[in-house]
């Protein structure tokens, strides 16, 4: 425990550069799945190759790709944004089945109603099927995040600086601690992380809370004015 | 005045859905599309705001080629109602009946008053405006897809099955209401069913399709009894047979109307 004590600073600060290294590439797989999810939802030529290629992406082995992307990027080894470009590929092999899934749940009636009183394409795309697409896209991201969280800390053994550096650190020294603080501390901004995407999905989706109201209350909500 | 001219659907797959129509639909009164499914009728009725492009012949309203407008523009004009309400599930009820005023951009404060008056125009109580479609019953959705069919005031209401999906008893309710409305603001009202009691009950003209898209017969409910063009519609609206097939019969010294069952259906008092 004195180890903790005296490595409070440490801890923390590697807390700030894990954060710096998952929330980019959670965020960047999101905002790339989404576009790439639609039009594999849109287009059936597109789908089969799409969602092919993503499935293949998360069968590369985490450390194949650290140490192959250097080759591709040209950057070097040790950089952070090698790790951010692959955990966002990881991200994208979760999150672009999950919003395919997503864009096919909204029912088409509602689609076809919203053309019929005048969206226009991009004004649905935004106002109707995103919003709709939100609750199963929210349930993909929730998966990403903690992924996310616990796949940068492999960056370690390439020697890219994260919580998973006190596992590295906490074997070579033999400070059981350590490796124990990385776990809980990795698993804890794990679920901070997921925690804060829930609460942002109640803020920017509030008609999904009504969903339990509903089975409490229609009865008397039907009475209340069908007579009128 | 809608005005359908030689129109055909072909669907890419070959199918034929409307074939060679021409029909007028006169202002200010319904005119209902009744037939069985894969009679064309919806496929008719979308033709109007172009959700389908027909494949040959011309969609005329007030003489404009609906062809030569912008879709997007022609949908914002005409009022939509369709079965199951077609509601957007995350937006409140006083918002969907307000989408197409904001979506022609109308202020959201002049948008949102018209609105509430809607719902007092179709029935419905104010207290339901800041609800989510799902906590409302069947027919409190339904007519709010009135009301947002309403919300610009619109020349034209296309009525595809509205209330297709509603218990009996609501059903009955939402076509007085309907009768009442339209008798209020006088749209032209483009109504699809494929129940011919519905067709009578709310039509000034009924259009009645079979197989194919082609048109049967089109004439006021009145007509359509009296001369039914051939077998299929006289089978289709079922004048000679069930409860159609009235007779009437004397049960001391007054004379009572009874149906092909023998069941009374009322009194001849004149």
């Amino acid at each position: 425990m004195n180890w903790l004590w005296s490595n409070l600073d440490r801890v923390g600060e590697l807390v700030v550069v894990h954060l710096a290294l998952s929330v980019p590439a959670i965020i960047l797989s999101f905002v790339l799945s989404v576009p790439l999810g639609w039009i594999a939802h849109r287009h059936r030529w597109s789908r089969g190759i799409l969602l092919s290629i993503v499935g293949l992406l998360y069968a590369i082995p985490s450390l194949a790709l650290f140490i192959a992307l250097p080759a591709a990027t040209g950057l070097s080894l040790r950089s952070p944004v090698n790790l951010v470009i692959a955990l966002t590929l990881y991200g994208i092999a979760v999150l672009v089945r999950t919003a395919t899934d997503a864009f096919d749940a909204v029912e088409r009636d509602i689609r076809q109603s919203a053309t019929a009183i005048g969206y226009s394409a991009a004004g649905r795309f935004w106002g109707v099927e995103l919003p709709l697409a939100g609750p199963v896209l929210l349930s993909g991201l929730r998966v990403v995040i903690v992924s996310t969280v616990s796949l940068a800390t492999v960056g370690a053994v390439i020697g890219v600086q994260s919580l998973g550096s006190l596992f590295t650190d906490g074997f070579q020294r033999g400070i059981q601690v350590e490796i124990i603080t990385g776990i809980v501390a990795t698993i804890l901004l794990a679920l901070l992380l997921d925690w804060i995407a829930v609460l942002l999905g109640r803020l920017l989706m509030p008609w999904t809370r009504t969903s339990r109201l509903r089975r409490a209350a229609p009865v008397e909500v039907a009475v209340g004015a069908e007579g009128s | 005045m809608i005005e359908f001219r030689g129109v055909t659907k072909q669907f890419p797959d070959g199918t034929v859905a409307v074939s060679d129509v021409d029909i007028v639909i006169p202002p200010h009164e319904t005119t209902v599309l009744v037939g069985s499914s894969g009679s064309g009728k919806t496929t008719l009725l979308r033709m109007i705001n172009r959700m389908v492009d027909p494949t040959g012949g011309q969609v005329l309203i007030d003489g404009t080629d609906v062809a030569t407008v912008d879709p997007v523009k022609l949908r914002r004009g005409i009022g939509y109602v369709m079965q199951n309400s077609g509601l957007l599930p995350h937006r409140k009820v006083i918002d969907n009946v307000a989408t197409v005023p904001l979506l022609r951009g109308e202020s959201k404060r002049a948008a949102h008053a018209r609105a509430l008056e809607l719902l007092d125009t179709v029935g419905l109580d104010r207290s339901l405006a800041d609800k989510y479609p799902s906590q409302l019953s069947g027919g409190q959705q339904q007519r709010v897809g009135v009301a947002r069919g309403l919300a610009v005031d619109p020349n034209i209401l296309l009525m595809d099955e509205p209330f297709g999906a509603v218990d009996p008893i609501v059903r009955a309710e939402l076509q007085q209401e309907l009768l009442r409305l339209q008798g209020e603001l006088g749209k032209t009202v483009v109504f699809v069913t494929h129940d011919i009691d519905e067709a009578f009950l709310l039509g000034d003209q009924v259009v009645i399709m079979q197989q194919g898209g082609r048109i049967s017969q089109a004439a006021s409910p009145a007509e359509i009894l009296a001369n039914p063009a051939d077998s299929f519609v006289a089978d289709f609206v079922g004048a000679d047979r069930g409860k159609r097939a009235l007779h009437v019969r004397e049960v001391d010294g007054r004379r009572i109307v009874v149906d092909a069952d023998g069941r009374p259906a009322g009194v001849l008092t004149s």
